[in-house]
C-alpha cells in the first residue's frame, strides 16, 4: 500500500510541477491542483497508513487509532488551497481582462521596458 | 544581574530617545533645538559621572535585561575603564559639538534633522562601547554605519557628500558583515555571546583553529571602520559632510570604533604572531602613508582627514605591538588625539565659515584676523606635530619609545625608521597647516574678510585645547584615567607614569630628528608638491568605483540570468534547488533500516492508483483541452477521497468531495471568461526539460514519501488521543484538535480564508472599474450561451433538494464533535446547496432573494469564533480554553453542549461565508458581460403559461 501511495503522491507531483511550468495561465492553475493534491496526501502520509483505525475514539480499551494530527492540519489546508486557488483564478481573470492575453510571463517587450526603466533611473 | 549598573540601559536608551525632540523642538527656533539636543547627552553624561568612581576604583557594572537567555540574546550592558573612558568622550564630544554646530550650521540647513541624526549616532556609539553581549554590540556596530551615512550625507544637495555618503556605508558596512561572521565564531568557540565570558576566554579562543578565521573577519570590521589601509579611502570622501560631523566622527567617535574593538578584543586575541604582523603592519603602513598625503593637501579638511588615518594607524600599530607599554601609549593616544584633533577640525570649520575657503593655497596671514581662532589652531597643530608641552608630544614619545626596540621579522630597523618618517610628515603637514594658514602676510583676496567668530562657536574648541595644555603640561592629571582605561584593555594590573622628560632615550632622537626633518620638508614645500602632482598615483576613488561598477556588473547579469520576469523561469530554479538541496540532504543523513511492514494491497486500491495515474497523465496530456482537464481533475479529486475513506480519515474524504465541488464551480465559471484556447507555444526542447525536471521532481518527492511511510516515528498525537474526551469532550479527535487542542491554528486559517474572499471581492472591485469592464461589455459572450438557461428540471431537482441539503448540512455540523464532519464541512455543504440555486436560477434572480450579505457572514464568523475564545478568559482560563457539559433535555436524550461547538459555528458561518463570497464574486463578471435577470425562476414556466392558453381558448 506503501508503494502506492508514495508513487501516486509523485505521479501528482510531477504532473502538477509540468503545468506549473507552462506558460498560459490555465495549466498553470491546474498544476496547482495537483500540486495540492500531491502536498495535502503528502502530509496526510506523515501520519503513516492504518487500515481501520479512524480517530474516532470507541469505547472498548484496546482500539486502534491513527494519527489525528496531520489529519487535522491537511483538514484546514484542503480549505484553505480552495481559497488559494479561487485567488489565483481571480488574478489570472484580471490579468487576462486587462492585457488581452493570459501568458504568465512577461513579453520581450514588457522585459524591456522595466529594464529601460530600472537602468534609466 | 544588576550590580550597580542599573543606569546603564537607561544611559544607551537616552540618546534615543532625545533623537526624538529636536525635529518637534524646532519649531521653537534654533536655541532650543539645540539646547533639547544638548539635555538627554548631558543627563546621560552625568549619569554616567554617578557611575565613574566605582569604575575607576576598580568595579566592573553590569545591567542585564534578559529577552532570548536560551538563545544567548540579552541587552547585556557593562561598564569597564575602556567603556568608561569612551563613553565620557562621546558624549563630552557630543555635548561640545551640539554647541558648536549650533553656531556653524546656517539657516537654510534644517537643524532638527541635523540634530536628530546627531543623537542616533552617538545612542549607536555610546552602545557599541558600554554592549556586554557581542550580538547587541554587533547591532549598535551596524547603527553607527547607518546613522553615519545620514550624518555624512546631511547635505544631500551635493554630490559630494551624497557619494562620500554611499563610500562610507559600502566600506564599514561591508566590514561590519565581515565582523558579524568573526563575532559568531568568537561566540561559538567561546560558548558565549557575552563578551565578559569571552573576555575571560583569552587561552582558549587563541588555541582554537577557528581563531584566524574570526582575528581575519573581526578585524576587517575594525580596519574598515578605523580607515586603515586599504580601506583608509573612504575616510576623506567623508568629509564633504559638515564640519561638526567630522569634527564628531572622525576624531572622537566613529574610526575610533574600530580601535575600540581592537582595545577591547586585546586581551583574547592579541599576543599571536597573526595579530602582530596583520595589526602592527596594517597601522605602520596606514601611519605614513596618511602621513605623506595630508602634506599633499591643500583642502584643510582633507588634511586633517588624512592626518586622521595616519593616527589611527599609529594607535592601530601600538595595540598591534601587543604589549602592555604599548597598550598604555594606545589608551593615552586616543585621549590626545581626540583633543587636538576635533579642535582642529573646528579650526577649519570656523576657517571655512569665516573666509568661505578651505583651500590653503587662498589662505594666510589669518593669525592678524582672527587671533583668538588663530591661537586655538597653533596649539592644537603643534601638538598634533607632537612638540613638547603639549599632550601629542607625550603620546608620540611612548610610540616611538616602542616602536624602537620592536622587531620586524627579526629586523630591528624597519618600524623604528618607519615610525620616525611617520612622525617627520606629521610633524610637517602640522607645521604648514600652522604656517600656511595663520602664518604670512595679509591677503587681500580672501573670498570672504575673515574675522574671529562669536564665543559660542569657539567656546567648544576653546575648551579642548584647554586640555590639551592641561595634559601637556602636567601629564599626571590624566594618569588615572589612562591607567584605568589600560588596565581595563590589558586585564592587568598597571601602574603608568606619565611624565614630560623620559631622559636620553632612543625616542627623544627619534623625535628630534622628526621635527628637524619636518622643518625642512615644510621648507621645501613647493618643489615637492610639484613632483607630488606631476607623479603618476592610484586614485582611490576610481578603483572604487570601478570594482563597484564590476560589481554591479555582475550582479546586474547574475539577476538578469536568474530573474527575467519569467514565472516559470523562477519556479524552475526554485524546483531544481530544492530537489537538490533535499538530495543532498537526503543522502547526507545516513537512511536508517525500514521498520514498518508495508500494509497489503487490495484489488481496490490497485484501481484506484490506476484511475488516478491515468486521469493525472491526461491531464497533463490534455492540458489545452480545457473542459475535459477539468472533468479529469475531477476525477483525481474523487479518487483521493477514496483513498482518505480506505485509509481511516472519513473527515479528510468527506472535506476533500465538498471542496472539489466547489473547486470546479469556481473553475467552470472562470473559463467562460478566460480565453478558449491555450496555444501550444512551448517547444519541443522546453517541453522536454520541464517534462525532466517534473519526473525527477516528482520521483524524489515519491523516494521521499515511501522512506518516512515504512519508518517508524514517536508522535505528539498520543495526548490528543487521550485528552480528545477527557479534555475537550469529543470523540472526533481530529475534531476536537481542530477546535480546541490547536484551535488557535484554527481561528488563524478560517481569518485567512475570510481575507482571501475578501480580496477576490476587492480584486474584483478594481477589475470593474478599470478597462476590463468596457472589454466586458464589449465582448459578445451570446454565442457560447444555452437557449434554456434555467431548464426546469434543475430548477425543480434543486428547489426539493435545499431543504435535504442544509438539513444534511446542520446534521454533518451537530455530530461533528463526536463523528466525522464538523464546521468546516458543514460550511461547504451548505454553500453547495446554495450554490446549486444560483445555478439552477441564474445569479440575479438568486442574488435578489438573498438577505444576508456575505461579508458580514465572515465577519460574524470570526467574532463568534473570537469571542468563544474570549469567554474562556472570563472563567479565568487562556483564550479558547473550551468547557462543555451534558444536557438532558426530555424527551430527548442527553446531549452533549460545548463551547467548541460555538467555535465550530464561527468556523461554519466563515467558511460558508468565504466560499459564497469567492464564488458570487466570480459571478457577478457575467453581469458586465451583458447577462440579463430572468424575472422567474426558469425560462419556460408551464404554470403561467396555462392561463394564458385556457385565455385563448375561450
Amino acid at each position: 500500500m506503501e508503494i502506492i501511495v508514495a508513487s501516486a503522491i509523485g505521479v501528482l507531483t510531477a504532473g502538477g510541477i509540468y503545468l506549473i511550468l507552462r506558460l498560459r495561465a490555465f495549466p498553470v492553475i491546474l498544476g496547482l491542483a495537483l500540486l495540492s493534491y500531491a502536498v495535502n496526501v503528502f502530509i496526510f502520509a506523515t501520519g503513516r497508513l492504518k487500515v481501520n483505525a479512524p480517530p474516532i475514539l470507541r469505547d472498548h480499551g484496546d482500539a486502534i487509532y491513527t494519527d489525528p494530527l496531520p489529519q487535522a492540519l491537511v483538514l484546514t489546508a484542503i480549505v484553505i488551497s480552495f481559497g488559494m486557488t479561487a485567488v489565483l483564478v481571480m488574478i489570472a481573470l484580471g490579468a487576462f481582462l486587462e492585457a488581452d492575453h493570459d501568458r504568465i510571463d512577461m513579453t520581450a517587450a514588457d522585459t524591456a521596458e522595466a529594464t529601460k526603466k530600472e537602468t534609466g533611473a | 544581574m544588576n550590580d550597580g549598573g542599573g543606569l546603564l540601559p537607561i544611559i544607551a536608551i537616552l540618546p534615543f530617545l532625545g533623537a526624538l525632540v529636536p525635529g518637534v523642538m524646532i519649531r521653537a527656533g534654533r536655541t532650543a533645538c539645540a539646547s533639547f539636543a544638548a539635555i538627554p547627552t548631558l543627563i546621560a553624561l552625568v549619569m554616567l559621572g554617578t557611575l565613574a568612581p566605582a569604575v575607576m576604583g576598580g568595579e566592573v557594572l553590569h545591567a542585564e535585561i534578559a529577552w532570548l537567555p536560551q538563545l544567548g540574546l540579552s541587552a547585556s550592558f557593562f561598564l569597564d575603564g575602556l567603556g568608561l573612558l569612551f563613553a565620557g568622550m562621546i558624549l563630552g564630544v557630543g555635548l561640545l559639538i551640539t554647541l558648536y554646530a549650533r553656531f556653524y550650521l546656517s539657516g537654510d540647513d534644517p537643524m532638527g534633522q541635523f540634530y536628530a541624526y546627531l543623537l542616533l549616532f552617538q545612542g549607536a556609539m555610546l552602545g557599541i562601547v558600554i554592549s556586554d553581549n557581542i550580538l547587541l554590540l554587533l547591532i549598535f556596530w551596524e547603527l553607527t554605519s547607518l546613522s553615519s551615512f545620514l550624518l555624512i550625507g546631511y547635505w544631500n544637495h551635493l554630490p559630494e557628500g551624497r557619494q562620500g555618503a554611499r563610500m562610507a556605508l559600502a566600506v564599514t558596512g561591508g566590514g561590519g558583515l565581515a565582523m558579524i561572521g568573526g563575532m559568531l565564531i568568537l561566540g561559538n568557540i567561546a560558548g558565549s555571546y557575552d563578551l565578559t565570558d569571552i573576555l575571560g576566554q583569552g587561552d582558549a579562543i587563541r588555541a582554537s583553529e577557528w581563531y584566524l578565521p574570526a582575528l581575519i573577519l573581526i578585524l576587517l570590521g575594525a580596519f574598515t571602520k578605523s580607515a586603515q589601509f586599504p580601506f583608509h579611502f573612504w575616510l576623506p570622501h567623508a568629509m564633504a559632510a559638515p564640519t561638526p560631523v567630522s569634527a564628531y566622527l572622525h576624531s572622537a567617535t566613529m574610526v575610533k570604533a574600530g580601535v575600540f574593538l581592537m582595545a577591547r578584543m586585546w586581551p583574547v586575541l592579541s599576543g599571536t604572531e597573526a595579530w602582530f604582523y596583520i595589526v602592527a603592519t596594517t597601522g605602520l603602513i596606514t601611519m605614513v602613508l596618511g602621513a605623506v598625503i595630508a602634506l599633499f593637501k591643500d583642502d584643510l579638511k582633507a588634511l586633517l582627514a588624512f592626518s586622521t588615518v595616519s593616527h589611527l594607524g599609529l594607535m592601530t600599530m601600538l595595540l598591534g605591538f601587543g604589549t602592555k607599554a604599548a597598550a598604555i601609549a594606545a589608551v593615552f593616544h586616543v585621549i590626545n588625539h581626540l583633543t587636538f584633533k576635533a579642535a582642529l577640525f573646528m579650526t577649519a570649520g570656523i576657517v571655512d565659515h569665516e573666509a568661505h575657503t578651505r583651500d590653503i593655497r587662498r589662505l594666510g596671514g589669518l593669525a592678524r584676523l582672527m587671533p583668538v581662532t588663530a591661537a586655538i589652531g597653533t596649539i592644537t597643530a603643534l601638538s598634533m606635530a607632537g612638540i613638547p608641552l603639549f599632550n601629542g608630544f607625550l603620546s608620540k614619545e611612548m610610540m616611538l619609545e616602542e616602536a624602537s626596540h620592536t622587531l620586524w621579522f627579526e629586523n630591528p630597523w624597519i618600524v623604528p625608521v618607519l615610525a620616525t618618517v611617520g612622525a617627520l610628515f606629521s610633524v610637517a603637514y602640522s607645521l604648514r597647516f600652522i604656517f600656511h594658514v595663520f602664518g604670512g602676510p595679509v591677503r587681500d583676496d580672501y573670498p570672504s574678510r575673515p574675522h574671529d567668530p562669536p564665543f559660542g562657536m569657539y567656546a567648544a574648541p576653546a575648551v579642548l585645547t584647554l586640555l590639551v595644555v592641561l595634559i601637556g603640561v602636567a601629564p599626571f592629571l590624566a594618569e588615572p584615567v589612562v591607567t584605568m582605561a589600560a588596565n581595563a584593555v590589558t586585564g592587568a594590573d598597571l601602574h603608568p607614569h606619565l611624565k614630560l622628560w623620559h631622559g636620553i632615550t632612543p625616542a627623544l632622537f627619534m623625535s628630534m630628528s622628526a621635527v628637524a626633518g619636518g622643518i625642512v620638508l615644510l621648507v621645501l614645500h613647493h618643489p615637492l608638491d610639484r613632483g607630488w602632482r606631476a607623479a603618476p598615483r592610484p586614485e582611490a576613488k576610481a578603483i572604487f568605483d570601478a570594482i563597484l561598477a564590476r560589481l554591479v556588473a555582475v550582479s546586474n547579469s547574475l539577476t538578469a540570468g536568474l530573474h527575467n520576469g519569467a514565472i516559470s523561469r523562477y519556479l524552475a530554479i526554485f524546483v531544481v534547488a530544492t530537489v537538490a538541496l533535499g538530495y543532498a540532504a537526503f543522502t547526507g543523513g545516513g537512511l536508517a533500516a525500514a521498520t514498518r511492514p508495508m500494509l497489503p494491497v487490495p484489488p481496490v486500491a490497485v484501481v484506484g492508483w490506476l484511475m488516478l495515474v491515468v486521469a493525472t497523465a491526461l491531464v497533463v496530456v490534455n492540458h489545452r483541452a480545457r473542459f475535459k482537464a477539468l472533468v479529469l481533475i475531477g476525477v483525481i479529486g474523487l479518487t483521493i477521497s477514496g483513498g482518505f475513506v480506505y485509509l481511516s480519515a472519513p473527515d479528510l474524504a468527506l472535506t476533500q468531495i465538498a471542496v472539489e465541488t466547489v473547486t470546479i464551480m469556481l473553475l467552470l465559471l472562470a473559463l467562460h471568461f478566460m480565453p478558449k484556447t491555450t496555444p501550444a507555444e512551448s517547444g519541443t526542447g522546453l517541453r522536454l526539460r520541464d517534462g525532466a525536471i517534473a519526473l525527477v521532481a516528482g520521483g524524489a518527492v515519491a523516494t521521499l514519501a515511501f522512506a518516512f511511510m515504512t519508518r517508524d516515528f514517536s508522535t505528539i498525537s498520543d495526548f490528543h488521543l487521550a485528552n480528545a474526551y477527557k479534555g475537550g469532550g469529543g470523540h472526533n479527535v481530529v475534531n476536537v484538535i481542530l477546535v480546541d487542542f490547536r484551535g488557535y491554528d484554527t481561528y488563524g486559517e478560517i481569518i485567512v480564508l475570510g481575507i482571501a474572499g475578501l480580496t477576490i471581492f476587492a480584486l474584483l472591485e478594481a477589475l470593474l472599474s478599470g478597462p476590463a469592464a468596457a472589454r466586458l461589455r464589449n465582448t459578445d459572450y451570446s454565442a457560447n450561451r444555452s437557449r434554456d438557461r434555467h431548464p426546469m428540471m434543475m430548477v425543480v431537482a434543486t428547489r426539493a433538494m435545499m431543504p435535504i441539503a442544509i438539513m444534511v448540512g446542520i446534521y454533518i455540523f451537530l455530530r461533528g464533535h463526536n463523528q466525522p464532519g464538523g464546521g468546516f464541512v458543514a460550511g461547504l455543504v451548505i454553500s453547495i446547496a446554495l450554490l446549486m440555486q444560483y445555478m439552477a436560477s441564474g445569479f440575479g434572480w438568486t442574488q435578489e432573494r438573498q438577505r444576508v450579505e456575505y461579508h458580514a457572514m465572515i465577519g460574524l464568523g470570526v467574532a463568534v469564533a473570537g469571542l468563544t475564545g474570549v469567554g474562556a478568559w472570563l472563567a479565568g482560563e487562556p483564550f479558547l480554553t473550551s468547557a462543555f457539559g451534558y444536557v438532558h433535555l426530555p424527551p430527548i436524550e442527553e446531549f452533549e453542549l460545548a463551547t467548541a461547538m460555538l467555535f465550530d459555528l464561527g468556523v461554519f458561518l466563515t467558511v460558508l461565508g468565504g466560499v459564497m463570497l469567492m464564488l458570487y464574486s466570480l459571478s457577478r463578471i457575467s453581469r458586465y458581460a451583458g447577462e440579463t435577470v430572468n424575472v422567474g425562476p426558469m425560462d419556460f414556466d408551464p404554470s403561467q403559461q396555462v392561463p394564458s392558453e385556457k385565455r385563448e381558448a375561450e
